[in-house]
């Protein structure tokens, strides 16, 4: 592992993981600062929602560490996860719910304020669907109420799994230009997506490339 | 008043934290850390607090109940239609009635809650808001005793209230309805708090259904044995204060100590 000179956002220390009895990948080691953007690859089934949810502490690694700042994620929990935002497969947005009480409810949990939500919904093109139950909305306007949290969040770390999914053109460029000015801003994203990023410069990209064989590279 | 002083150490801490790496990002890398991010992070901080947290996801399970009613009239209907159906099945005379009365009622609230107990972690399961939750600043066992206290008011408190009608059906002994009252308010708490340590575990298993009655069912039999002793008791005209003791141990025991075993088993069932 190289020696940093400033100290890493996040850094997974030779992690390894494993699945359905299937080494997915094995000492993987990775340092990421503020200001990357962090695009892991790898065809389906190779571990990079595994990847993204042992970096968030959702799941257990089968060895290694994740640390934040220099401090394994279980030792600073609380503070890792005022300073993180993370959004799964599954968006967490209530049927049951208006898109602007789900956004309310969600950007409030993370310690958000509340006051500009109607805003954030009319950036992700939601403006006249605020009263409207999630349930009665579309899948892409149902990932974009969750998405609409980016808009607020102050979280330096941003770990997105496919965020573009069911997400029109249009919707992916403004995210892309949010993930640009979010790493400028000194944030950091890690995503992953089967996309090309169009509108940031490849040279911005750091990637992490998983496969089924043991060696994970990182560019 | 302690929360408010907790939670503003940590925020004092965490500026700390956050002053001495914007120093280092800045002294050894220009390019690195702009304050904005960081600075609205220790805003953001400050607004964390228990009891702001508790009531956050109260009112949205609230809401959501309310929004889908069935989850409100399922364990009720279901309650009603059992307590009903036993005057019918086992014929109307009254001294057999009131005998097996504290039975009855006290069996079909625990079936009820049981029935009920899935939708308290499934739904958010299932739609990822539970990751969230997890992923959430705040401690999980704030959020986990919001949604078991939620829970108890949609399936419990009605329960409660509709006890003392059917026991009239049943013929209960009027000596005894002070009794099935507390015994309720003691007891039906207490279902729900265990019951969410067997949801919490199950809930990342497809057809949980038959392991949860096998994990939760055991755990209800203490509260069943007391309650109902406690309401025989009261019948007799004695005491029943040692019951009822048991049943706040009980619920004390549980209300302490089950939010953490759910957070606990909330993590391992998401791993």
């Amino acid at each position: 592992m190289p020696k940093q000179t400033s100290t890493p956002l996040l850094s997974a220390v030779k992690l390894t993981c494993i699945r359905e009895e299937r080494l997915l990948f094995d000492e993987l080691s990775v340092e990421i600062n503020a200001g990357d953007i962090v695009q892991v690859e790898g065809p389906n089934g190779s571990g990079k929602t595994s990847l993204l949810r042992i970096l968030s502490g959702l799941s257990q690694p089968y060895d290694g560490q994740v640390h934040y700042k220099n401090q394994a994620i279980h030792h600073c929990r609380e503070e890792y996860q005022q300073n993180l935002l993370y959004f799964g497969h599954l968006a967490g947005v209530k049927g049951e719910m208006t898109a602007e009480e789900n956004l309310d409810f969600n950007l409030a949990l993370h310690g958000n304020k509340t006051t500009e939500t109607l805003a954030y919904l009319a950036k992700v093109n939601l403006a006249g669907f605020e009263d409207s139950l999630a349930s009665h909305l579309s899948a892409g306007q149902h990932r974009r109420i969750a998405l609409a949290r980016l808009y607020q969040s102050n979280a330096p770390i941003w770990i997105l799994d496919e965020p573009f999914t069911a997400i029109d053109k249009q919707g992916v460029a403004s995210l892309e230009k949010l993930f640009s000015a979010h790493a400028e801003r000194g944030g950091c994203v890690i995503l992953t997506t089967h996309q090309d990023l169009i509108s940031i410069k490849p040279e911005q990209i750091k990637k992490i490339t998983l496969d089924y064989s043991y060696d994970s590279t990182f560019d | 008043m302690t929360l408010k002083a907790q939670s503003a150490q940590k925020t004092e801490t965490l500026a700390e934290n956050i002053d001495s790496s914007v120093v280092k990002a800045t002294v050894i890398d220009s390019t690195t850390v702009e304050n904005t991010v960081v600075d609205n992070n220790a805003q953001s901080s400050q607004q964390l607090s228990y009891r702001h947290a508790f009531m956050l996801v109260l009112k949205r399970d609230l809401t959501i109940a309310m929004r889908h009613k069935d989850d409100i009239i399922n364990p009720l209907l279901f309650f009603v239609i059992v307590i009903t159906l036993f005057p019918l099945g086992i014929g109307p005379e009254a001294e057999t009635l009131s005998r097996i009365a504290p039975g009855i009622i006290w069996v079909a609230a625990l079936l009820a809650t049981l029935l009920s107990l899935d939708r308290l972690f499934k739904s958010d399961h299932i739609d990822g808001s539970l990751e969230q939750m997890l992923l959430s600043p705040h401690p999980i066992f704030v959020l986990v005793l919001a949604k078991i206290f939620a829970h108890w008011l949609i399936t419990g408190l009605p329960l409660i209230l509709i006890a003392p009608l059917l026991a009239v059906l049943l013929h209960l002994d009027e000596n005894s309805y002070t009794a099935l009252f507390l015994t309720l308010l003691l007891g039906t708490p207490v279902l729900s708090l265990l019951g969410a340590v067997g949801v919490a575990l199950t809930v990342g298993i497809k057809k949980g259904g038959v392991l949860l009655s096998l994990l939760v069912l055991p755990l209800y039999i203490p509260v069943l044995i007391f309650a109902t002793s406690a309401i025989d008791t009261a019948a007799l005209g004695l005491p029943y204060s040692g019951q009822l003791a048991i049943i706040a141990a009980l619920f004390f025991g549980s209300l302490t100590l089950a939010p953490f075993a759910v957070g606990a088993a909330l993590k391992v069932s998401t791993n």
